[in-house]
Formats: C-alpha cells, sequence, structure tokens
C-alpha cells in the first residue's frame, strides 16, 4: 500500500516560508508581556575563590529588579548542582556545574549572580556594579600539562586533575607488536574549537504561581533533558515543568546540555513572579557555552612487511574543562572509532580524562570522532610513508570487505551493544572518492604544478561513525478535525529539517501531501519522552517511530471508514486526506469527518465496537546504533611563504543507508564538511598559560567563510541497515569526522618538497610557516 | 550614573512605513528594529560587526544593524528582512531562489544573507561566482557550507536579469 511519493524525494523544506520572511521565532523574539531581562555576573579568573558578593549599589540601580547570589536562590536549589547527564562507572570525580557558583570558580565566565532588569541593558550596567572579592587560585591550562605531578589542581577539593580513566581494547596487541615488521609512532594534538551555532544560547521561563508550575522556552537540542533536570533541582513532578524550543538557529552540540542559565532564569521567574529572559552574546558564548577542544593521542601502529596492520595501541589524555555535563562520553567515543573502516586484530587504548580550568567540553559535530580519525589517518599515512607505498594502497590492503558485514570490531559501544558495523562497503567507498577526485592523475598534477613553483597536494580520509543512537525517540501522530494530519514528536530541530523528513515519511504512509502535515516537535507539553537531537540519531529513532505509527494510524482510519461503510477494511483506501470503498464509484469519508466522528461531537455517531481512537504513537527502539560511514578526498594549494590554503577540490563519498531527502542530506554533507574545513585550518581556541580565554570574537577566532569552503562534489552510496523500518542511518556529522585528517594530508602532501609532518590541527598559516621553518632550519642542521 | 539615560525621538521608514519612536541614545540599530519596533527578522550572531547577521538596509545599502546607533537612522530609509517580499506576500527572487536551492537551515544567518545579496545583486546583476563568494565573505553561516547559497544568489541574478529583459 505504502508508495514513496515523497520519500527520497528532493522534497523542499516546509520550514523555508517563515525563515525567508523573518517570521522565525528564534528565543530572542518571543514577546512575553511584563518580560524581565537577564545578566550574570562572570568571573574574570580561570580559578578562584570568594566569600563575599557586594551587590548593594547594584540592587539599587534603575530598572533593577532583583540580585540574585548562590545564597539568594530558593531553598530546594541550595547546595544542588545541575544533574550529570551521562553517568559512567569509570568516572571518579563526577563533578558538574552549581546553578550560581558559592564560593569557588573553575572557568573564566562561571556565574556567581544574576541582575534582573526592564531590559538587557539595565541589566549589564548593573551587572558592572557587583562587587565580588575574588582570591585568585593557581589554574590548570592544558590537558597534558594538567596530568604532570604538582600541576595545579582544577578543583580545591580534589588532589589531583583525573576525571576518568578508561581502558580499551581486545586481541593481544603484545604479540603484535613483538610479530612486527614495522612500528610507526607518532603524537597527535588535534584541537576541535567550538560549536558556534550563529544563535547563541537562551532562555526564557514564566511561572503559573495557580498551577506551580513553569512554562521554559530555551535554545536546546533537547528539552527533555531540561525538563528533567528542572524537575530535579526543584523537586517538581513532570506535569509542572514544560520545555518548548523555539525556533534553534543552529545546536552542533553544545546545545545538547543543561546549562546553569536554564535553572536560574526559571527560578527569577517564580521569585519574580514575572517572566523572565536570558540571551546569551557571543562573548558569553565564547566563556561559558561548552566546546570540545584538545585531545593528545601517543600511538603506535604494528604492521607487517605489507603495510597490513597487526594491532594499534596508544594513550589518549582527553580535556574535560572544569566540569563534566556529558560525563566522559566523548573520549569513550574517540577510543572506539579509532579502528573505523580496517581490520585491526588487537588494539589497547588507555584514556585519561583531565580536569582543566577552561569552560567544560562535550560532543560537538562528530564528538569525539573527527580527533580519532585523525589519529588513525594519520596513522595509515604514516605506515604508507614508512613503507613507501601509496596511502591509498595501504587503506586498501586493510579495509573491512563489504561480505564481512555484520562485522563484530571487538569493542562495546557507548550504548552498551557491540561496535557491530551493520552494512556498508569501505573499499567501494574509496574507490569511488578516488575516481571522482582524480587521485590517479594526482602525481603528474602535482608534477606540472611543482615545475611553476605552485605547491599542491591530495589526502584521504576514510571513516565509519556510530550513529542512530538508541534509547528512543517517539512520535505521536494524529487525524485533526480540520482534516489534517499532525506529528508530535519529542525530537528538536535547529535547522536539520525534522518537520520537512517527519512529513515526508508519514505522507507516504497517509497517502497526503507533505503541506496536509503539521509538525510540532521539541516540546515536552506534546511528548512526555524523549532523549534529544545528538548522535545523528533523529531520522533513525523519530523517523522510524513515524514509519510505525503511521502505519498504525492508516489501519485504524481505515477499520473506522470500513465500519461506517459496514464492508471489510479490505475494501476501503487512502486517498488524499480521505478514505474511500475501493471500485469507481466508492463512497468516501474525508479525514475531517473520521477526526469528527472520533472527537466526541454531538451529531457525528461512532459505528458499534470502535474505539474513538484516531491517533497512534510509536518510540522506536533501535537494537544498537546504526553505522554511516565515507571516504572523502581533499586536493589542496598552499602558498609556501604566506601559510595559506586553498581547497583546490574536495570529493565526498557519503553512505547513510536509505536517504530520505538528498537534498537535504547534501546539505548535512557540505554544512558538516565546512565545519571540518573550520577544525582544519582555522578554528583554534586559545588560553594563556593562567587559562584566560584570548580568543573572545570572530575576530579573533575565525570560521569558515563562502571564500574557502568549495562546492563538494558529493556522492551518495546506499546501504540500507536491516536495523530499523526506514533502513536509515544518520547523517549530521559525517561530513565533519574525517575532514581534518583529509585536509592535513593534503597539506602535508602539497609540502613534500620540505619533508615535513603534520601531526596538529588546526593548521593555521602560521602555523604552517612555522612548520616550513622548522624543517628548513632542520635540514640546514643535517648539513 | 545619571539616573535617566538619554533618550531621543527618532522619525524613520522602515519597510515603507514611517515610523517615530522614542529609543536610548546607546541603542543599536539593531536593537532598536527588534525591541523598539518588534521586528524581530533581524538577527543578531556577534554585536561586534563579524557575522553580518544583523545587515539591514538603510537607504539601500547593506549595513550592519549591530555597529550603527539607532540615532544614526534619523530620516533614513530602512529595509529589513521583513520587507523583501511583495506586498501581496511574493517573496522576492532571491528569496524563492533560496527555497529552490535549500540556501538555508537553521535561518538565523538567513536575514542578513538576503540583505547583503539583494543590495549586491541589485548592484551587480551580473556577478559570477566568485565574485558572489566574495560579496558573502562577511556573512557567516555555520550551517549551509555556503554553495546553496551561492547557488541560490547565481539563481537569482538569472531570474533578475530575466526580469529586467522581460
Ligand atoms: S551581529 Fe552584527 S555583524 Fe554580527
Ligand atoms: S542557516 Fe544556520 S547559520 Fe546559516
Amino acid at each position: 500500500m505504502s508508495s514513496t511519493a515523497f520519500v527520497g524525494q528532493r522534497v523542499k523544506r516546509l520550514e523555508d516560508p517563515d525563515l525567508l520572511t523573518g517570521k522565525g521565532q528564534f528565543l530572542d523574539d518571543l514577546k512575553l508581556p511584563g518580560l524581565l531581562e537577564a545578566a550574570f555576573v562572570r568571573s574574570p579568573f580561570a580559578h578562584a575563590t570568594f566569600t563575599e558578593i557586594d551587590a548593594e549599589e547594584a540592587r539599587a540601580m534603575p530598572g533593577v529588579h532583583a540580585v540574585l547570589t548562590a545564597r539568594d536562590l530558593p531553598a530546594e536549589m541550595q547546595g544542588q548542582r545541575i544533574l550529570l547527564q551521562v553517568p559512567h562507572p569509570q568516572i571518579t570525580n563526577a563533578v558538574t556545574q552549581e546553578p550560581l557558583a558559592s564560593r569557588e570558580v573553575c572557568f573564566v565566565g562561571e556565574a556567581v549572580a544574576v541582575v534582573i532588569a526592564d531590559n538587557r541593558h539595565l541589566a549589564e550596567d548593573a551587572a558592572e556594579r557587583v562587587i565580588v572579592d575574588w582570591e585568585p587560585l593557581p589554574a590548570a591550562s592544558h590537558c597534558d600539562a594538567a596530568l604532570k605531578p604538582g600541576a595545579p589542581v582544577t578543583h580545591s577539593s580534589m588532589t589531583d586533575n583525573i576525571a576518568g580513566r578508561l581502558n580499551l581494547g581486545y586481541g593481544d596487541v603484545d604479540a603484535a607488536f613483538r610479530n612486527a615488521a614495522h612500528v610507526v609512532e607518532e603524537r597527535y594534538a588535534p584541537h576541535r574549537g567550538t560549536g558556534h551555532p550563529m544563535e547563541c544560547r537562551g532562555v526564557a521561563a514564566v511561572y503559573d504561581v495557580v498551577g506551580d508550575a513553569f512554562r521554559i522556552w530555551t535554545s536546546t537540542q533537547t528539552p527533555h533533558n531540561t525538563q528533567r533536570a528542572v524537575i530535579d533541582m526543584f523537586g517538581l513532578s513532570e506535569d509542572k515543568v514544560r520545555v518548548i524550543t523555539p525556533d534553534v538557529g543552529g545546536g552542533f552540540g553544545p546545545k545538547n546540555q543543561v546549562y546553569p542559565e536554564e535553572l536560574v532564569i526559571p527560578a527569577a521567574a517564580r521569585l519574580l513572579g514575572r517572566p523572565v529572559k536570558w540571551a546569551e552574546d557571543r562573548r558569553e558564548h565564547f566563556l561559558t557555552t561548552t566546546q570540545e577542544r584538545d585531545q593528545v593521542w601517543d600511538v603506535a601502529a604494528a604492521v607487517d612487511a605489507d603495510g597490513v596492520l597487526l594491532g594499534v595501541k596508544g594513550t589518549l589524555i582527553h580535556d574535560a574543562g572544569a566540569y563534566l555535563p556529558w560525563g566522559i562520553i566523548m573520549p569513550y567515543i574517540s577510543a572506539t572509532t579509532l579502528p573505523g573502516p580496517y581490520k585491526l586484530p588487537a588494539y589497547r587504548m588507555a584514556v585519561t580524562v583531565a580536569f582543566t580550568n577552561l569552560v567544560p567540553t562535550t560532543p560537538l559535530r562528530g564528538a569525539g570522532r573527527p580527533q580519532a580519525v585523525f589519529a588513525m589517518e594519520r596513522l595509515m599515512d604514516a605506515v604508507a610513508q614508512k613503507l613507501g607505498l601509496d596511502p591509498a594502497e595501504v587503506r586498501r590492503r586493510n579495509f573491512i570487505q563489504a561480505d564481512e558485514m555484520p562485522y563484530d570490531m571487538g569493542l562495546t559501544y557507548r550504548d552498551g551493544a557491540p561496535v557491530m558495523y551493520d552494512t556498508g562497503d569501505y573499499p567501494q567507498a574509496q574507490a569511488l572518492a578516488l575516481a571522482k577526485a582524480g587521485y590517479d592523475d594526482f602525481p603528474a598534477r602535482q608534477k606540472a604544478a611543482l615545475a611553476q613553483g605552485r605547491h599542491i597536494g591530495i589526502g584521504i580520509g576514510n571513516y565509519v561513525e556510530g550513529t542512530g543512537l538508541g534509547p528512543f525517540e517517539g512520535a505521536t501522530i494524529r487525524i485533526l478535525t480540520n482534516g489534517r494530519v499532525a506529528i508530535y514528536t519529542g525530537a528538536a530541530a535547529a535547522g536539520q529539517a525534522h518537520r520537512t523528513t517527519l512529513a515526508q515519511i508519514c505522507a507516504d504512509e497517509m497517502n497526503v501531501d507533505v503541506t496536509d502535515i503539521d509538525v510540532v516537535g521539541g516540546d515536552t507539553g506534546v511528548m512526555p519522552r524523549g532523549a534529544g537531537t545528538y548522535a545523528s540519531r533523529i531520522t533513525v529513532n523519530a523517523g522510524s517511530s513515524v514509519r510505525v505509527a503511521s502505519i498504525e494510524l492508516r489501519g485504524k482510519a481505515l477499520a473506522l471508514a470500513a465500519a461506517k461503510f459496514d464492508v471489510k477494511p479490505e475494501d476501503v483506501e487512502l486517498t488524499h486526506g480521505a478514505v474511500r470503498i475501493k471500485g469507481e464509484q466508492g463512497d468516501s469519508i474525508t479525514f475531517e469527518e473520521l477526526a469528527k466522528m472520533t472527537s466526541g461531537m454531538p451529531g457525528y455517531a461512532l459505528p458499534k465496537g470502535v474505539k474513538p481512537d484516531l491517533e497512534a504513537s510509536g518510540y522506536f527502539t533501535p537494537p544498537q546504533a546504526t553505522y554511516s560511514n565515507g571516504s572523502h578526498v581533499a586536493e589542496v594549494e598552499v602558498d609556501a611563504e604566506t601559510g595559506q590554503v586553498k581547497i583546490l577540490k574536495y570529493t565526498v563519498v557519503h553512505d547513510c543507508g536509505t536517504v530520505i531527502n538528498p537534498m537535504l542530506v547534501d546539505g548535512q554533507v557540505q554544512g558538516g564538511v565546512a565545519h571540518g574545513i573550520g577544525n582544519a585550518l582555522l578554528e583554534r581556541m586559545v588560553f594563556d598559560a593562567d587559562a584566560n580565554p584570548l580568543t573572545t570574537t570572530f575576530a579573533d577566532y575565525l570560521m569558515p567563510t563562502a571564500e574557502l569552503v568549495p562546492d563538494c562534489d558529493i556522492v551518495h552510496m546506499e546501504s540500507p541497515t536491516p536495523l530499523n523500518p526506514l533502513g536509515a542511518k544518520g547523517a549530521g556529522e559525517g561530513g565533519t569526522i574525517p575532514a581534518p585528517a583529509a585536509i592535513v594530508a593534503a597539506v602535508e602532501s602539497a609540502l613534500t618538497p620540505f619533508g615535513l609532518r603534520i601531526t596538529d590541527c588546526p593548521i593555521t598559516p602560521q602555523r604552517i610557516v612555522e612548520l616550513i621553518q622548522t624543517a628548513q632550519e632542520t635540514i640546514q642542521e643535517d648539513h | 550614573m545619571p539616573d535617566a539615560l538619554p533618550r531621543r525621538r527618532i522619525t524613520l521608514t522602515v519597510n515603507g512605513k514611517e515610523h517615530s519612536a522614542e529609543t536610548e541614545d546607546r541603542y543599536s540599530l539593531a536593537d532598536f528594529l527588534r525591541h523598539g519596533l518588534g521586528l524581530t527578522g533581524t538577527h543578531l550572531g556577534c554585536e561586534h560587526g563579524v557575522c553580518g547577521a544583523c545587515t539591514v538596509l538603510v537607504n539601500g545599502e547593506a549595513v550592519r544593524g549591530c555597529l550603527m546607533l539607532a540615532v544614526q537612522a534619523e530620516g533614513c530609509r530602512v529595509t529589513t528582512i521583513e520587507g523583501l517580499a511583495d506586498d501581496d506576500g511574493a517573496l522576492s527572487p532571491l528569496q524563492q531562489a533560496f527555497m529552490d536551492n535549500h540556501g538555508l537551515q537553521c535561518g538565523f544567518c538567513t536575514p542578513g544573507i538576503l540583505t547583503t545579496l539583494t543590495a549586491y545583486l541589485r548592484d551587480h546583476p551580473n556577478a559570477d561566482e566568485p565574485e558572489i563568494r566574495e560579496a558573502l565573505s562577511g556573512n557567516i553561516c555555520r550551517c549551509t557550507g555556503y554553495d546553496t547559497i551561492v547557488r541560490a544568489a547565481l539563481a537569482a541574478a538569472r531570474t533578475i536579469r530575466e526580469g529586467a529583459k522581460a
């Protein structure tokens, strides 16, 4: 019965008409009557204690309604910290932030007080007049140094900076290294930078005295997490806290946390009996919104004489920042992602998660994977160099083959299930990417360019990405009395066009047009359970729920109409918003009338024995993660004088199983690559030795622009997964994951005449010039 | 800190409609449009002049609404994203091209990009891809990777040129 009029098509977005005409409703656009606005007083020190906050002058300033410190917060909040979102047994110190710091601050920007005033301008004026008796303390400023003996501690209550340790692996690694023909060993230091959605964070809250209930709007990827945290903090029941996401201007991971402001603003709204809003500015975003930042990998690969992998071992230090809002999931993902598309017989990785006095880190587009792929792909390139082989050939010799699927990697994924690759053809993905990129002709191109004094290079990045993570995401589908079909889902969108994707899936089952469907997402009031928009999981989870629920609802609509016409359900069919008796002159009944029959409206009788039930809910619970994969090839030109990199050509082969809307997936990939280009070439969050952030504007912290990001050549392979009814896997992060590896390899290839190795990223122009100079000095010293 | 902050009344035309309103001297044009006039289509992405999200047209020129004071707009003609479509609601060629070419994802940067390109294409209807990329280089979009925006701009330029010929 189901056709695919919409699934698989480049359906235009239902979101666009409003967003193109200025009718979007982002957090800061909400107009709430009687609204007050907040500004926070934040620590200027990376580590300090304080005892007194003098807010007397601030409280007396014009338009100021309140200045709240930790002590002024409601009794329920006293002594409480924000709920840890992802507990893990290997966390040694599960410390999360206080809503307002009460005596110690552990990163620059940590909030100690909030001013509520008539508007933001007045609130900021007053915030400047709040005096805190700071007592600065030494600060831990880099994860590597933080683990050295005698390093300053991030929290004065702790004796070291260890947040957690993990040991992962399988197989006889020692034997692998004993029997190796060659061993390559390197230290990699990938830096991730920050998410920087164009809309910063923000939260607004209204407290209803009569119902003792909160309504909270927040620019988040996970309204249900915020709801859980508020419930936990205030000790309320679920129905008293409704969290709604307005339009969200990008997320990319950092909006996947619960932040102090999301608790303090509701508290202020309740205390003052007025709606209160806080909209983060970009400087606050640089200081307080979670980042991903540094990892340090010391890794070695053992290979046989042909370059075939025997084992990989090493250590990984991961920068947690000052708190653990998301636990230690990122380094866990890094360590389980490292083997990638390759057969790795033995593996051992010892992970240490280090606290530093820097803003906390949490998953950012790719979530620990770009760094792991950087480490593994750089190792493959090192093997190629050592054995004098082509980098593509070394990879070819190590791929897991398509007929070996499903493939058990021997590791346990973050969802507790084995890392079991479901489907995919990795050798074919690379072969396609190389062909598209003109890889075989590259040596000739490079030679010709060099003859003109131009340095061009090519690099490969392959990856496998766990996506579509459980536990579930739900959807309820209902036929409304106006004849439209509504999809309610917990999933919150931040630009991914969930409305369009979910409507496409539903439209095919319900035989209506996508424009006949309303999608309401990201509201705990319409969907009581939800996990959130992260881990490229919404199409898989919410999409599958929509499919399952749509099929059920279709059955109910058919049964109801059949009972009404007194025929068998097989004798009726859905046609564009109605159910009719099959055949030429069949009677029909519209969705509108069916919905009215089940609404209890007087005058609309229900057939005997039929329940007034024209809705269906699905909570799809995937058995395990799905594994997307892909191959990227970057071709670049480097100006050896200035260190400028130009990306000449960028090829992507992307396999995310069944594609629901190729236009949207292309958009996710292209946007993801742009983010990866930032990670490869520009985006570095710089801190000084005292852990003070030095890059706090877009003039210091560079984002990729239209002049740097090329038009990617994107090829889709579709290896549908058997793990969900759509055959789909996640697509939101694959563009970003291998980009730094591919681009850095390409830059290194371009600089072959200088004989240098690149083991860190981003490689800014300064860094490239520095690498060239060091390489030249080494050559001179050797002579 | 003086008790009363300096304020004055300004009169300006926004999207073809004359407005006269009080504003504090220190308000940026973007804040005034958003909070003073309730035109929240103009977004603020950085408030320091780099991201371009706040771009509006002042007397036809693309201007960063976060870097200009509201009082400087006295007597000016301002166009925001709310004023780009026809009076009857028909999308402008550029808006339509964004819809057709998937030129936006979250839509937060979109108002500033639409205003920037509206002025640019008006003055450069024959712009080619590198020129459009250069014109866009002061607008940050974190979602799209720009390619679809460039394609939308090229498509809109074609429509505008054809419209001019007809
Ligand atoms: S908000 Fe004006 S340029 Fe960014
Ligand atoms: S569409 Fe999201 S920032 Fe451009």
